[in-house]
């Protein structure tokens, strides 16, 4: 299995504060993979350090094997549509094209061409006067038509209305079939990424809570409710995500490859929403008791 | 990249285009008649008695509308590389940096180096062709009058030598030069500062600050100055009493026609500077002139001048334009290692 972004020990601090802490991650070639987490989670700086936009304060990161932005050849393999998807706005959608054409010795002419017509788009119109969506398109045009082995995308739909929002994941998904992409996408709305995801990786607080394929994610993730009891009498093989109690009740949140076992237990699935939300919030409760950086760290593991 | 490079360029490149276009109507509909002026002053083949011709031929044009050319032609000199720098060079990257498109184009299948040699090099070669142009221009119209200029004369003062700071700013080959500076300045305050405006006012500023510095400071000492040394006698004609803020000083007349007069003093046999004494009884006190001049040349006085000669203003523009290149490329090599460092994320 080839990873398409494999990071060790990554880490990005800007003058005092660290956007990106001890990262470790290795997502596998062919996935659609989600990054999520709340704002300023760290999403873009791992999606820069990934694209070469930044240089990492620790550690190292690789895009499908090489240093990213290292050379014109390592460019050409990853797609990226960065954040509010930025085009020049007195360019018009052809110049948009000729510039993907000129810039890109694998532009796919004739794709781009049949997307601008897809969409509709009028080809003489100035980028600077499109509708967000329209301009989203257009940037995920000139990153798909490049045909690159990799597309990332950080939070391409985040300014997009619903509609919009649909339209772009779903052109997205035709495209990831078509040409048998990875996709690496950003987004702090996890109801989208459900959608199209079969791989997560949810970072809060500058750290990776967990990651993984999200068939196995779900199916390894129980919620159990019971009569009231103490965390420290669950078995060792099943690891707290939350907890919550009532009087007479106790919810637990947990990850256990094994069967639930105990007869005292009522359990339940989770879907991936619940699944998220679980980590982000885990991880609040935990920085307000302030545990040790390394105690987060084994659980997330 | 050429083609990304020129596409942004457009725009600009289409208003230099008419304006050099516009200029040159401009001076080829009058460059002839300020031509046949000059000729039939009898200046074409001039062997005797130039400056008195010249003197001539310099009051027909401060009569005429060529004056005005003139001046056009020296505001558009020494305006176009402040421009080119503010206008052409301040945008180049920091627009990007603003708008966030480079974020689009440092993900192209090209290193970011690449995009930013490439769009330096060629707004930077159409920055020097564009000077190069209207130098050329603007120096094959106001020949007549730089070469009139040049003979001595007494209509036009000193200071319009082509050899002075700024005609000198606006002749030969240091305007490409200045051209490249301004540019490679505006690019490089544009990629430290990261917004066009602000960009745009530091290249203003510095610019202006370096076409002060360099023709007071560097320019009169790249060559060591030539002296001349004049004693004051009472026969001496053309003496010249000179009110400065030091009281009242003599200057002797000497003749260095098309030189560049850096310092022109009065001394005294010890070397001191001279001034009269105050008040100047002794000399203007006495009612004669003459007895005046009598007292002046009892003093001993010596005229010390020390100027550039005519004949250096070639080796003086080569040698500025080399150094205002050599700056334009060492300001190309921070940008480029700027852009390279550069840690973007927004």
């Amino acid at each position: 299995m080839t990873a398409v972004i494999d990071a060790r020990g990554l880490g990005k601090k800007y003058r005092r504060r660290w956007a990106l802490s001890d990262c470790t991650l290795s997502i596998p070639a062919g996935r659609v993979a989600g990054l999520v987490g709340p704002n300023g989670a760290g999403k873009t700086t791992l999606i820069s350090l990934a694209t070469g936009m930044l240089a990492p304060t620790t550690g190292t990161v690789t895009v499908l094997g090489e240093q990213p932005a290292s050379s014109p050849a390592q460019l050409a393999k990853v797609g990226y549509v960065a954040q509010d998807t930025p085009t020049y706005a007195s360019l018009s959608v052809e110049d948009h094209l000729r510039f993907g054409a000129h810039l890109n010795p694998g532009w796919d002419a004739r794709l781009a061409r049949k997307r601008v017509e897809q969409l509709a788009l009028d080809p003489t119109k100035k980028a600077g006067k499109l509708s967000g969506g329209q301009r989203a398109q257009l940037a995920l045009t000139l990153a798909i038509a490049k045909r690159p082995e990799l597309l990332i995308l950080d939070e391409p739909i985040a300014s997009l209305d619903p509609l919009a929002r649909r339209e772009f994941l779903q052109i997205l998904m035709e495209s990831t079939a078509e040409h048998e992409l990875s996709v690496v996408m950003s987004s702090h709305l996890v109801a989208d990424l459900e959608r199209v995801c079969d791989y997560l990786i949810v970072l809060v607080d500058s750290r990776v809570r967990v990651d993984g394929d999200v068939d196995s994610l779900l199916a390894s993730h129980h919620l159990l409710t019971g009569p009231r009891r103490d965390t420290a009498t669950l078995p060792a093989s099943q690891q707290l995500i939350t907890e919550s109690h009532t009087d007479r009740q106790s919810t637990f949140l947990v990850r256990s490859t094994e069967p639930i076992l105990d007869p005292a237990w009522s359990v339940a699935g989770v879907d991936l929403e619940d699944l998220v939300l679980a980590y982000m919030s885990g991880a609040s409760a935990r920085s307000q008791v302030r545990q040790p950086a390394s105690a987060a760290a084994q659980v997330n593991r | 990249m050429t083609w990304l490079a020129w596409r942004q360029f457009r725009a600009q490149s289409i208003a230099a285009t008419a304006t050099l276009g516009a200029l040159a109507i401009v001076l080829a509909a009058t460059g002839p008649h300020l031509a046949s002026l000059y000729s039939s002053a009898g200046l074409t083949d001039c062997h005797a008695n130039c400056g008195a011709l010249a003197g001539a031929f310099i009051g027909q044009v401060q009569h005429g509308y060529s004056e005005k050319v003139y001046y056009l032609g020296i505001a558009l000199m020494c305006l176009t590389p402040a421009v080119i720098g503010i206008f052409w060079g301040a945008p180049l990257i920091a627009r990007e940096f603003e708008e966030g498109t480079h974020r689009l184009a440092w993900n192209q299948s090209v290193t970011r180096t690449r995009w930013a040699v490439v769009k330096l090099g060629l707004v930077g070669l159409a920055a020097i062709a564009t000077a190069g142009l209207l130098s050329l221009m603007v120096n094959w119209w106001a020949r007549p009058i730089d070469k009139a200029i040049g003979y001595g004369n007494s209509s036009s003062p000193a200071e319009f030598s082509r050899i002075t700071p700024v005609i000198f700013d606006g002749r030969g080959v240091a305007p490409l030069g200045y051209a490249a500076f301004a540019f490679a300045l505006g690019v490089t305050a544009g990629v430290v500062l990261r917004r066009t405006i602000p960009a745009m006012a530091v290249t203003l500023v510095v610019f202006a600050a370096v076409q002060v510095f360099v023709p007071t400071v560097i320019r009169p000492n790249i060559f060591t100055p030539d002296r001349l040394t004049v004693p004051i006698t009472a026969t001496t004609t053309g003496l010249d009493f000179r009110g400065t803020r030091a009281g009242l000083t003599v200057v002797g007349d000497y003749s260095k026609p098309g030189a560049w007069i850096l310092s022109d003093q009065t001394i005294t046999p010890a070397g001191h500077a001279f001034a009269m004494p105050h008040p100047p009884q002794a000399c203007l006190g006495t009612g004669s002139l003459q007895s005046c001049f009598s007292w002046l040349a009892s003093r001993h006085l010596r005229q010390l001048v020390t100027y550039q000669p005519a004949s250096r203003f070639w080796p003086l523009q080569w040698t500025e334009m080399a150094i205002y290149l050599v700056l334009a490329a060492g300001l190309g090599v921070i940008c480029l290692w700027q852009v390279r460092r550069r840690q973007v994320v927004s």
